[in-house]
């Protein structure tokens, strides 16, 4: 693995920095640790660092860099004729890398001398059969240009891989030598090793805005794609969802979000009145013994990953349910065991300890003296609760369902699992919907096309989601906030 | 039996309203109230005063049960409001507290307008028969407590936006509003300024015409100033008791002199 | 409740009885104790949940931890499997799985009439279904790896079909098996006089926790631990990125940052990305690590990327929570001794705050490990993960799957006895949870300072 070895390499001569700059420091003392600015490990690192980062930092962009580069020059060696759309040239670009990769495993075995690798010619020789010797099986005869560019590909490969280590090494070097040759014993070493720290530890805290950045980029670029395949006004406004890879699909989100607000809409019904009621009796009423073994009791519930509840789901709920309003219970009002009533209860539950430990907290932010003035006041214990504690809390509670009503439309497994895959305008809530993270999970996962308006829709049903739930975090946060500033 | 006792009251208007007979209090294992006597008068101001720690808002609470809010709080002997002792099994505290109401340290109107702080009382208790019966209250228990006309025209404001004093005598008037019988107040000008003092001072003189009203204070001057009668607490024992006029010019207590000539405290 | 009551009967009036509880205030009290009531009843609701989602898990994935297997002779005859008698291994290869069956099925036949066991069939050779279909996968492999053995008459522990397991486990009834054409109900009455003979026992099956997932026909071959290895490969991915990059992020958020726009913007994206569902995540993934990357799809180092970036908010926010509870004294202290800021941050607070640090991370990881969505859309389901890995390498780019993948794809197959399978494997998953629950727990005591 020569890019490990790079790196092996890179390493190797950060540590010969580290020593060397050590000792030069030292040596320039003459010795006397005290005549230095900083301690020597501190001109070790300097030297260590400036190897480093740029050594690493040119094969990182390199890495990067280099298939996209390439990419773009093999696909312009593709006739255009051997391609309709962007589709079948990304097939046609991974007939080329695999017929890259045979020939170097071909190399590798010895069935094939390199010259001979970069030269044979599709006239004169059958590919497929060679390379099928060494274990490499190819769907179809390899075209004469496929060919062409999997020999161009191996060879920019091969001389970009030169020059990469050529670059890095020497980008590597050059740190070494530069930061070298500074130090001396006035250097100051520890505000430069430290200002190289501080450098990585706002590149470190900016990653979140990258990895935001990254969302909104993957999903705008591809949601752009969607809507010059498929108009906006259809999408947000179409009342039929039935894609279907062969063409003519209707992609309308309207069934989505109708089912996504339904099984929503019973989990918070189950979640808010149990979440709440659990939380003023844990913080108004309970001992501290019965809230030391109930509150983390209720939390375990939190923590139980989606999945489970999925199967809790589709395994026990929807058959339990069956049994009392599906056919066998005899209401007949079920078909299936998904329904969204199956998964809106389910997720009902996930939601309870997300509720009543986000209640609690802002019940417990209520001032004592609010307390204390309504039942110097003669009111009960539920009358100050009622009519104080919750008025005064209700800003906060109001934040807290908002972000149970984000993590409802959020959640994927359960309703995988749970809600079904059929996309109806309905009102039983016995009957099998969808919502829109499935339709996401179901359109990118399998072998759909990537570029098919079918795939891409899904880019487009996650922006959409992305911007509900960030609205209402958004909108959470705020109240919360405003919430939290009236009593502190 | 009842009945005998009501007579009795409406004819002798300065008889003991609050009778306490060997009073202990227990936090955990901590006793902070020892074995106190003490009788509280009808239509007094009754001060508390005493160095911090004494014990005196801890008895102040055992008046109308506020403690039975703390878990780890005891109370032991006898605390009689007119002749019932209010720890007595078929007493309920939120009855109880109807009668004797409470005023705290610091300002607490709750997040609510003006005319509902002052209605909330009177709401859970019953008090009114119809909207404009409701009205009346409020406006009585805003003007008992000296704050009617700034509010009168902004009754739908929060309590919150009032100035500390404003609320602080907004909390009086809605504890005035419930028609307790005895007034409970728990150093309530502490968080106050001065002027604001002075005005809850003058409040607190008009309200010994109707109640019963006990004050614990830390500041001597504030005793002097508003109290018929006042208790020295000192370590959880209830010093001295007395005419607050005897007590701060002829203290019979060593301690007790200690503290008002500023020794100790 | 109303403002005012019909009965008008007030409270307390001046002069009444404290003694005498008014009819308002019996009203008021058992209003009382009807709100005290909802809450308890919130509280056992919330807590029967949690007993009947726990119970669920268990008794339905207990089972999956046992497995019916049969122990017969098998006589290895030379004319079949080794024509030519040399021994050669990649000779003996030429005979695939097809010619061990009749081996088998003979062997099974011997066995059953040794017992006395009574065949009922028209064709002897259909009492065969009893055992799984990977059986002459099994016994081949054997043959392979040691071509001595054939000629002889060797004893094999091979697995039952799911369904005879099923028979056994009370999943699969004689009524249901009138309806199937895997298996009839004869195939049951031998079943049972096997397990008399002591031919057919269940037992703790550790291929479960330890095995490869098999093909959707033969529930009964599946086990969790290749997707367990996949889970691992990824949790390293996630602790050597999120936790130095979490740890790095926090200080300077804590530590360094200057109030001004950027700090503002970084920790309004902190907070957000915690609440982004993590579907979210996986379309990131999908768009970024492999459609424009071009990095290997189901690759555990993929699933870790996208786990990584899910778990950072997490660990950022628990890793400033432990800085902050860390009291400027002891910055002071070091800074008014001479020490740069950066050195009293790396000597004496990240030390402190360390065991806090470590709580958050570990909390984050299960998280992580937990989480399924995102790894469906950078495929890891559909792929059966059949194959340990060979190396580290391997290891993080080779296509497997993980644990809650796994589960969910065993969810999604047909056959009960894949249920089961998926019972079983989330038992094992919330054992791994529960462990990294109980460690947080347990170093949050043991190191938690109160300053």
């Amino acid at each position: 693995m020569p890019i490990l070895w790079l790196i092996l390499l890179v390493l190797a001569l950060g540590l010969i920095g580290f020593v060397l700059g050590r000792s030069r420091a030292l040596s320039n003392a003459g010795g006397d640790i005290r005549q230095l600015h900083s301690l020597p490990s501190y001109y070790g690192s300097n030297v260590l660092l400036a190897t480093l980062i740029p050594g690493l930092a040119v094969l990182l962009l390199w890495l990067i860099a280099q298939p996209m580069v390439i990419h773009g020059q093999i696909s312009s060696m593709i006739p255009e004729s051997a391609y309709t759309d962007a589709g079948s040239l990304n097939l046609v670009m991974s007939d080329v890398k695999r017929v890259a990769e045979g020939l170097d495993i071909a190399v590798q075995e010895g069935a094939l001398s390199v010259e001979q690798a970069r030269d044979i010619r599709t006239e004169f020789t059958d590919i497929r059969a060679r390379l099928g010797e060494v274990g490499v099986a190819l769907g179809s005869n390899v075209e004469a240009y496929v060919l062409k560019a999997a020999q161009r590909y191996r060879v920019m490969n091969a001389v970009g891989h030169w020059i990469m280590t050529g670059a890095v090494l020497a980008a590597a070097l050059a740190g070494f030598a530069y930061a070298l040759m500074r130090t001396n014993k006035d250097y100051r070493a520890r505000n430069q090793v430290e200002k190289v720290l501080l450098g990585l530890l706002i590149g470190a805290a900016s990653l979140a805005v990258l990895t935001t950045v990254g969302i909104v980029l993957s999903l705008i670029f591809n949601t752009i794609e969607f809507f010059k395949l498929y108009p906006a006004m259809d999408f947000f406004f179409g009342t039929t969802w039935s894609p279907s890879f062969g063409g003519g699909s209707e992609l309308g989100i309207l069934p989505l979000f109708w089912g996504t607000f339904y099984v929503s809409l019973i989990a918070l019904v189950v979640a808010v009145p149990i979440g709440l009621f659990a939380a003023v009796y844990l913080s108004e009423y309970a001992g501290p013994k019965v809230r030391a073994i109930a509150k983390p009791l209720l939390e375990v519930l939190a923590g139980i990953p989606t999945i489970v509840y999925g199967l809790f789901a589709l395994l026990t709920v929807g058959p339990l349910l069956m049994n009392v309003f599906g056919e066998d219970g005899g209401l007949g009002w079920m078909q299936g065991g998904r329904s969204v009533m199956t998964a809106g209860l389910v997720m009902g539950v996930m939601l309870i300890p997300f509720v009543s430990s986000l209640s609690d907290d802002i019940i417990n932010a209520v001032p004592q003296a609010m307390r204390d003035g309504s039942l110097g006041l003669g009111a009960t214990k539920s009358e100050t609760v009622k009519q104080v504690v919750l008025p005064a809390a209700l800003p906060g509670i109001v934040g807290a369902i908002l972000l149970a009503a984000s993590r409802a439309i959020g959640e994927t497994m359960i309703v995988v699992l749970g809600a079904g895959a059929a996309a109806r305008l309905s009102m039983n809530p016995f009957e099998a919907m969808t919502t829109v993270t499935t339709r996401i999970v179901s359109q990118l996962t399998g072998d759909a096309d990537f570029a098919s308006a079918e795939a891409l829709v899904a880019f487009a049903l996650g922006m959409t989601l992305f911007v509900i739930t960030l609205g209402l975090n958004i909108l959470a946060l705020v109240i919360v906030r405003k919430y939290r500033e009236q009593y502190d | 039996m009842n009945d005998m006792r009501i007579v009795k009251r409406d004819v002798d208007m300065n008889d003991t309203k609050i009778s306490a007979k060997g009073v202990q209090v227990f936090y955990g294992d901590t006793h902070a109230i020892k074995d106190v006597d003490v009788e509280i008068k009808d239509k007094t101001v009754t001060a508390f005063i005493g160095p911090s720690g004494c014990g005196k808002s801890t008895f102040l609470r055992c008046l109308n049960r506020m403690n039975d809010t703390i878990d780890i709080c005891r109370v032991e002997g006898n605390i009689l409001l007119d002749g019932e002792d209010i720890y007595d099994k078929r007493v309920d505290p939120v009855q109880l507290r109807a009668k004797v109401g409470m005023v705290f340290q610091r300002p607490n109107p709750f997040p609510k307008s003006i005319y509902d702080n002052i209605a909330y009382g009177p709401r859970i208790h019953g008090l009114a028969k119809n909207k404009a019966d409701l009205d009346e209250i409020v406006e009585k228990a805003l003007r008992r407590g000296a704050i009617w006309d700034e509010v009168k025209d902004r009754l739908d404001a929060p309590g919150t936006g009032l100035s500390g004093g404003q609320q602080q005598r907004l909390c009086i008037a809605r504890a005035v509003a419930t028609e307790p019988e005895v007034l409970l107040m728990d150093e309530p000008c502490s968080a106050l300024d001065p002027i604001a003092t002075l005005q809850v001072e003058e409040l607190i003189d008009e309200l010994r015409e109707n109640f019963s009203v006990v004050i614990v204070t830390h500041s001597m001057q504030q005793a002097a100033r508003v109290s018929q009668k006042t208790a020295f607490f000192h370590l959880g024992n209830l010093v001295e008791y007395g005419d607050t006029e005897q007590i701060f010019t002829n203290p019979q207590d060593e301690r007790t002199e200690s503290y008002i000539t500023g020794r100790i405290g | 409740m109303s403002d005012f009551t019909a009965d008008n009967s007030p409270a307390a009036g001046k002069g009444s009885s404290l003694f005498k509880e008014t009819a308002r205030t019996k009203r008021r009290n058992a209003a009382e104790a009807r709100f005290k009531a909802y809450g308890i009843g919130a509280i056992a609701l919330g807590l029967f949940f949690l007993i009947a989602l726990l119970s669920a898990i268990i008794s339905n994935g207990i089972p999956a931890f046992k497995q019916t297997f049969v122990t017969i002779s098998v006589e290895l005859p030379e004319a079949k499997l080794d024509k030519n008698g040399n021994r050669d291994p990649a000779e003996m290869a030429k005979v695939t799985t097809f010619g061990y069956k009749p081996v088998i099925t003979n062997a099974l036949i011997a066995a059953l009439k040794a017992e006395g066991i009574e065949i009922p069939f028209a064709k002897e050779k259909d009492v065969a279904d009893i055992l799984s279909s990977s059986a002459p996968a099994q016994v081949r492999d054997t043959v392979l790896a040691n071509p001595d053995l054939v000629g002889q008459t060797v004893d094999f522990r091979l697995l039952a079909s799911s369904r005879v397991d099923g028979y056994f486990k009370g999943r699969v009834t004689r009524e249901a098996l009138a309806r199937d054409k895997n298996l009839d109900a004869e195939h049951l009455d031998i079943a049972d006089q096997m397990v008399k003979a002591g031919l057919m026992e269940t037992t703790f099956n550790a291929d479960f926790i330890f095995g490869a997932d098999a093909s959707e026909s033969r529930p009964e071959q599946a086990g969790i631990g290749v997707s367990m290895v996949g889970s691992f490969f990824m949790m390293l991915v996630v602790l050597s990125l999120a936790l130095p990059i979490g740890v790095a992020a926090s200080i300077y958020l804590e530590e360094f940052a200057p109030q001004n726009k950027w700090t503002d913007l970084i920790e309004v994206n902190i907070s957000n990305l915690a609440a982004v569902p993590s579907i979210v995540f996986g379309i990131l993934g999908l768009a970024v690590f492999i459609q424009f990357a071009h990095l290997p799809q189901s690759a555990p180092l993929v699933g870790g990327l996208v786990l990584t970036l899910m778990t950072l908010p997490t660990i950022i926010i628990s890793t400033r929570a432990s800085l902050k509870a860390v009291p400027p004294s002891i910055r002071d202290a070091a800074l008014g001794i001479g020490a740069s800021k950066m050195q009293s941050v790396f000597h004496h607070v990240l030390p402190l705050a360390m065991p806090g640090i470590l709580t958050g991370t570990i909390i984050g990881l299960a998280q992580a490990l937990g989480e399924t969505a995102p790894l469906l859309l950078i495929g890891m389901i559909g792929y059966i993960a059949s194959n340990m890995p060979d190396g580290i390498a391997s290891g993080f780019l080779d296509p497997n799957s993980a644990m809650p993948a796994q589960i969910y794809e065993w969810a999604k197959r047909a056959d009960p006895a894949y249920y089961e399978r998926a019972w079983g494997g989330i038992i094992i998953l919330l054992l791994f949870l529960m462990t990294m629950n109980i460690i947080a727990v347990i170093l949050r005591r043991r190191f938690e300072r109160r300053w």
